[in-house]
């Protein structure tokens, strides 16, 4: 392999928590900003101040809805949002399903907002016995074409009305793109295989590793099938990526080579000898054998402290798609994806999970090239030992994403 | 600063028509470690046999502590298999009945070390408003009936902004400013927001380093404006509350897990034992008046009462030292260990360890002594344990676990 970045540290253009770091933050007292931003939505603030005096309680509030949707950055829109809040809220349960749908449309912040009004309009519905519309409710947690957070929130509010009738709707989550639906139906497949005789529940626990994703569960449901004699290949379930090329070390003394731009980032050419920390470094190959993908430095370069490397593989996809690459690590790191950076965190040694990073990102049909650069720093105490991160492809619902090329480096 | 004003001005009269006139009582307990972050209040009282009044069941694990506002009792949860469910629960002080509940979803990380929760920051309120943080940086403002007012997801917005062990600082609001610190190894920052709004006052960087403390506030004097004290690796540094400017800086270290404590204008801060400072009136450095080592505070922090300071160091010993010299004056082991900060009215300290066992310390006594104790009935189940520091209001005082908020009286 053998080929240049030249466009390294531009966006990747996602809108994951991480991605969003690499850019500046803006300056919280550049006025003209805000007032850029604020007084257009000062006809739609007073509009909903109308409204909220003279709540049409048979018809949902779209200024208001739209108001809360469009919450962004740093609270900007809080001013108009919390008239609109209360306009909602006065609404009633008649706006439920129109809540629902702008729900997902803006940030997670935005959908905070809305999430707090289905909460207080089916409290308040529930004390005053008013009917709620749950039949739409559950015809909106059908449609898997609604977004995510909107159908968790749906969920959500069928079983803060009607807990029973969430239970009942429950199995037919389990195989729902949305991570969070699923776990409810796995439990039970889980709960019901405990009852099961060894048979029995040798389908049920097979069943349940199909619909798995949660790593809690995806443990406990492995350690059964185990317990029975069934195999199960966890990084082929996760997705992990294991067959890497690590480079390293360079230096990290005064943790200075998290931002100093080693050869590495500028250009991938497996065959290349570079001076690293002390020596000549090259590319090796190296294949983690942990079933949760743990790449651990220390196997290939020793114990070091104050020490940079990398590591570089190939994901092969099919087909051009959106995918997230989770990442978990507690030592200082950073991602590029086809030479694009896509986020970098610096700290050291305040724990690692699975997952601990979601980065949200796109693949194109082919090879992918995945750059992690992994740092350690000086502590010196039996906790700070770990050098090491763990990578997995993924979809939104956390189903693994297998390269085609899945064993190759 | 300017462009804020017409916003907030209106905000602010939206507020006062749409808003109860409630203010801030005479015994509430508005934020971590109560009224001023002193750990005390004057007019409580801290009954001797302590017995459970009421018990509440709670939704969700937190170490955050119970507030008390105008008879009503907050205190934040998490639920879920990652914490990401966020809660804000308000109880009838009287009877334990719990008024109303709000539920957030997470927006930012939910990792906390497992002792930890993400519901860890206690809230603080200005009487009409609560404003509570979980360790995620979502934040939410309320009114005391629970009218939703602003949401900030402060993650993303500055998305390097979290701490993989959990965030725990609680926030303090001095006139209309919250101020939060989410100061950790990579994305540090402290905030001043706007109460009305939620939106930044200021912003201030700050030491790129794991800090668990809260900020504090301190007057010169009884006729100035409170100011707030941010504490860090580097020191403790005064900044006026609504400018965020910088006022005055003590810059010789300081520890990023026990907060400080202010009483009669001097500030006691953790600081490889506890140093005592003198603010200038010219914004100068501070005068350190003493450095005792005597004092460790551990994670814990310390509270001045009836003239003495009073901290619990790791081993569960109390020392009570002088304040005007740091010299410890007498040490009494009580059962540990802590993970919350003692409280203190009149001459009684109470101190709550992770098992749940409340203990009454008469501070009187010749080498202090405990008078009452009362075992709380935690789930032996689950091995929760009691992290909060314990409010006070009137006689009561409110102590939570995992899964149940009490109220304990005469």
């Amino acid at each position: 392999m053998h080929f240049r970045m030249p466009w390294l540290f531009t966006s990747a253009g996602t809108r994951s928590i991480e991605t969003r770091a690499i850019r500046p933050v803006e300056n919280p007292r550049d006025g003209a900003h805000d007032m850029r931003f604020i007084l257009p939505r000062m006809k739609h603030f007073l509009a909903i101040l109308l409204l909220a005096s003279t709540a049409n309680l048979h018809s949902a509030p779209t200024d208001a809805l739209n108001t809360l949707a469009a919450v962004g950055r740093e609270g900007a829109g809080n001013e108009a949002a919390g008239a609109a809040w209360k306009a909602v809220v006065q609404a009633g349960p008649s706006g439920l399903p129109a809540l629902l749908a702008e729900t997902g449309k803006g940030s997670a912040v935005a959908d905070n907002w809305l999430r707090l009004a289905g909460d207080v309009i089916v409290a308040n519905a529930l004390r005053a016995k008013q009917p709620l519309p749950l039949a739409e409710v559950e015809a909106f947690i059908a449609d898997t074409s609604h977004t995510a957070p909107a159908r968790r929130l749906a969920f959500d509010l069928l079983q803060q009305a009607d807990r029973a009738r969430a239970d009942a709707l429950q199995p037919s989550l389990i195989q729902d793109p949305v991570q969070e639906l699923r776990r409810g139906a796995v439990q039970r497949i889980i709960d019901a295989a405990k009852t099961q005789t060894a048979d029995g529940a040798k389908g049920d626990y097979l069943r349940a590793l199909d619909a798995v994703r949660d790593e809690d569960q995806t443990k406990l449901v492995t350690a059964e099938l185990r317990k029975l004699g069934v195999p199960v290949d966890l990084p082929r379930h996760f997705g992990f990526l294991t067959k890497w090329n690590v480079i390293g070390p360079f230096d990290n003394t005064e943790r200075k080579g998290f931002d100093t731009v080693y050869p590495p980032e500028k250009e991938i050419r497996l065959d290349a000898a570079y001076d690293g920390k002390g020596a000549q470094v090259k590319w090796t190959p190296f294949e983690s054998s942990d079933e949760y993908g743990k790449l651990d430095f220390n196997k290939p370069f020793g114990m070091q402290k104050e020490a940079t490397a990398y590591a570089v593989t190939t994901f092969d996809s099919p087909v051009e798609r959106d995918a997230e690459l989770r990442l978990g690590g507690k030592n200082a790191w950073k991602v590029w994806l086809n030479g694009a950076f896509l986020f970098g965190r610096d700290e050291y040694h305040r724990g690692q999970q699975m997952d601990q990073y979601k980065l949200k990102c796109h693949l194109k049909k082919g090879a992918n090239t995945i750059l992690v650069k992994c740092c350690q720093n000086e502590q010196k105490e039996n906790w700070t030992v770990e050098w090491e991160f763990q990578l997995r492809m993924c979809d939104g619902a956390g189903t693994a994403i297998l390269s085609a090329n899945a064993g190759t480096k | 600063m300017s462009h804020f004003r017409p916003l907030s001005t209106l905000a602010l009269t939206l507020g006062m028509l749409t808003l109860p006139s409630f203010v801030s009582l005479a015994g509430d307990w508005p934020q971590f470690r109560g009224p001023d972050s002193t750990g005390t209040a004057a007019d409580a009282k801290i009954p001797d046999q302590p017995k459970i009044d009421w018990s509440a069941p709670l939704p969700g694990r937190g170490l955050s502590s119970p507030i008390v506002v105008a008879g009503k009792v907050f205190v934040t949860c998490a639920s879920g298999p990652k914490q990401e469910r966020l809660h804000l629960l308000c109880f009838n002080a009287a009877d334990g009945a719990r008024i109303w509940e709000r539920e957030l979803q997470a927006t930012g990380r939910t990792m906390t070390q497992g002792k930890n929760s993400v519901a860890a920051c206690t809230p603080c309120s200005d009487g009409r408003r609560v404003f509570a943080i979980w360790s995620s940086n979502d934040m939410a403002s309320f009114d005391l009936d629970g009218n939703l007012l602003w949401v900030r997801g402060l993650t993303v917005d500055y998305p390097n902004a979290s701490n993989s062990l959990g965030m725990a600082s609680s926030p303090i609001v001095i006139g209309e400013t919250v101020v939060t610190m989410i100061e950790n190894d990579s994305e540090s920052y402290s905030l001043g927001l706007d109460a009305n709004t939620g939106r930044n006052m200021w912003k201030l960087e700050r030491p790129k380093a794991a800090n668990w403390t809260s900020p504090v506030p301190w007057r010169a004097d009884a006729k100035s404006p409170p100011v707030a004290l941010l504490q860090s690796t580097k020191g403790l540094l005064a900044v006026d509350a609504t400018s965020g400017s910088r006022l005055w800086e003590f810059a010789q270290g300081a520890s990023t897990m026990s907060s400080s404590v202010v009483a009669s204008g001097i500030i006691y801060t953790p600081a490889s034992g506890v140093v005592a400072l003198s603010p200038n009136a010219n914004n100068a450095p501070p005068a350190e008046l003493w450095h005792s080592k005597q004092i460790n505070p551990n994670t814990i922090s310390p509270l001045v009462l009836d003239g003495r300071l009073f901290s619990i160091n790791g081993a569960g010993v109390i020392t009570a030292a002088d304040t005007k010299t740091g010299s410890a004056q007498w040490k009494l082991r009580v059962a540990g260990p802590f993970s919350g900060s003692p409280v203190g009215a009149g001459s009684r300290l109470l101190v709550v360890n992770e098992k749940g066992l409340a203990q009454v310390v008469d501070i009187t006594a010749p080498s202090g002594a405990v008078l009452g104790k009362l075992q709380l009935p935690l789930n032996q189940e689950t091995k929760e344990l009691v992290l909060c520091t314990p409010a006070l209001e009137g006689s009561h005082i409110y102590v939570r676990s995992d899964s149940a908020l009490w109220r304990l009286g005469d």
